[in-house]
């Protein structure tokens, strides 16, 4: 495989766009990092987009009848949460692979106001057993992940709450987020309970996002760029038999296989990270990826957080961007954003936010169900 | 109309395909029943093509599981879709054969979780929860908490 860096980064501010269509917003996105690139879509020789609403309705060629229809291959990808990131993925392979030298991957999802309450398609709803044999609701199943961590550490919901208070912390440096409002701990506890322990301020926002990468080879990043960010491992995992997992989520297992797979890929270790972006679809599911990304030992994380060390500034910077709870979760574009941002921290680019002297940062994401990638980016 | 033809119109159904639902209903119990790995011993809720563990096709063993179990984890569901009660604490049980469930537990505070509630021991029950497009009643399982455990 050949080395890949990210040459250009681009993401829309995060929020609701009643006024512009999905093929909009992921055009806007799309540009924004060709030129970042300095390319225009003539040098761009494949072209992936994650979207997951209209998963059916071909939205990467539909950009590029937007953008510049050059007839190169599209691939449209689908992996829940994990949409983005996957395109992102195989816009990497396709370039690692020495296939093409010049790839542009784009996430982007349109979900208005719609909240991630799921549906129940055509079935008569008279069967669903939301409510009545437990939940697969997402605050309840993450919410469940956190029980899972204080039935095994003692760790308490105030604990889960400060992840909540540091991500909005952050957010208020951060222009492409969704809100950037600070949220002082006892806002956060006395805030209405969505699913316990996680409440309103614990859950991410749904909204409307886009963003977008270009990735090159070595020789063509050479050629456009002097600040190339190097992709020094790309992993993607699904989950593995565990004993529950049939019917309880486990969202620990496959992030620490994709962890494992990452730092050996990339020769580099937890130790050596100077940030992190992860997936806090919940408070309660950041305290677990602590561990599971080995940025501590077992049983840590709750001490982690009480610490303060994943705050900016801190030992181990965690979404320094303010997270998908400040950022808000358009689950098509949400990957590929995780991206963006750490790559910004590298180029020195993160304004306000910025983690100072960024070398190396981890980008992680999981769709549930599940699929979990992990990259990890260095100068 | 002869009795047959009533009892054959409308039907006792499961809300989920491994509860099962004898004939004589409610005079005998409804039970959950799972499918036993032949290969690794791995139980699986109701039917399997394949084991997901070992990749084994079979032989599975239908088997009958307790109406007993114990709390692994939970959470409270306070915001849920239209139509349903909420506040629920909506648990994972563990089972004795190995294998869990998801469910509603009852005759704990939803106001007041604790983790106190790890390990408590829950017994099935069943209860009509609704009635289906063509008019049969549905049949849910619900836990609730074994007294003084
Ligand atoms: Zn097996």
């Amino acid at each position: 495989m050949r080395d890949v860096a990210i040459v250009g980064a681009n993401m829309i501010k995060f929020g609701r766009y009643p006024d512009k269509d999905l093929v909009q917003l992921a055009s806007e996105a799309a540009i924004g990092a060709l030129k970042d690139a300095g390319i225009t879509m003539n040098e761009v020789q494949m072209v992936v987009s994650g979207n997951l609403y209209q998963a059916n309705a071909m939205v990467g060629q539909r950009i590029m009848k937007e953008i510049g229809a050059t007839g190169v291959p599209v691939v449209n990808v689908a992996n829940a949460c994990a949409t983005g990131s996957t395109a992102f993925r195989e816009a990497y392979l396709a370039v690692a692979s020495g296939a093409y030298d010049i790839a542009l991957a784009i996430g982007s999802e349109q979900m208005g106001k719609m909240g991630l309450l799921t549906g129940f398609g055509d079935r008569d709803p008279s069967y669903s057993s939301e409510g009545v044999m437990g939940t697969g609701l997402m605050p309840g199943v993450f919410g469940q992940t956190g029980v899972e961590h204080m039935r095994k550490y003692g760790t308490t919901a105030e604990q889960f709450a400060k992840i909540a208070v540091k991500n909005h912390k952050h957010s208020v440096h951060n222009p492409y987020a969704q809100y950037q409002v600070e949220t002082p701990l006892e806002d956060v506890i006395n805030a209405r309970v969505i699913a316990w322990p996680n409440t309103l301020y614990m859950c991410c926002p749904t909204g409307d996002g886009a963003a977008a990468a270009v990735l090159m080879s070595a020789e063509k990043a050479r050629q456009y760029t002097k600040q190339p960010v190097w992709v020094a491992a790309s992993v993607l995992t699904s989950d593995p038999w565990t004993q529950r997992n049939p019917i309880m989520f486990d969202v620990n297992t496959l992030t620490r296989n994709a962890a494992e797979e990452a730092y050996e890929k990339a020769g580099i270790g937890p130790e050596d990270l100077s940030m992190v972006e992860l997936h806090d679809c919940f408070a309660t599911a950041e305290l677990v990826h602590y561990e599971n990304l080995m940025l501590c030992g077992e049983g840590e994380a709750g001490r982690l957080i009480d610490e303060g060390e994943t705050y900016v500034g801190g030992r181990i910077p965690v979404n320094a961007s303010g997270g998908l709870l400040s950022k808000g979760h358009p689950l098509g574009a949400t990957g590929v954003a995780n991206i963006v941002e750490v790559a910004w921290h590298l180029r020195g680019q993160a304004g306000g936010r910025q983690v100072e002297g960024a070398k190396v940062g981890l980008a992680h994401v999981i769709g549930l169900g599940s699929a979990c990638t992990i990259h990890i980016l260095k100068k | 109309m002869t009795q047959e033809q009533v009892a054959t119109e409308k039907k006792i159904k499961p809300l989920v395909p491994f509860l099962k639902i004898p004939d004589k209903y409610p005079d005998e119990p409804a039970y959950l029943w799972g499918s036993k790995c032949k290969s690794c011993g791995t139980v699986y809720l109701g039917s399997r093509i394949a084991c997901a563990k070992c990749a084994s096709t079979g032989p599975f063993e239908e088997v009958r599981l307790s109406d007993e179990g114990e709390i692994y984890v939970f959470s409270v569901v306070h915001q849920t879709v239209p139509g349903l009660e909420a506040p629920y604490v909506a648990a994972i049980i563990d089972l004795a054969e190995g294998v869990a469930v998801r469910a509603n537990v009852y005759g704990l505070d939803p106001l007041n979780p604790s983790p106190q509630w790890f390990g408590k021991k829950v017994k099935m029950y069943t209860e009509k929860i609704r009635v289906d497009r063509e008019g049969n009643d549905v049949i849910a399982a619900k836990f609730k908490v074994v007294d003084g455990k």
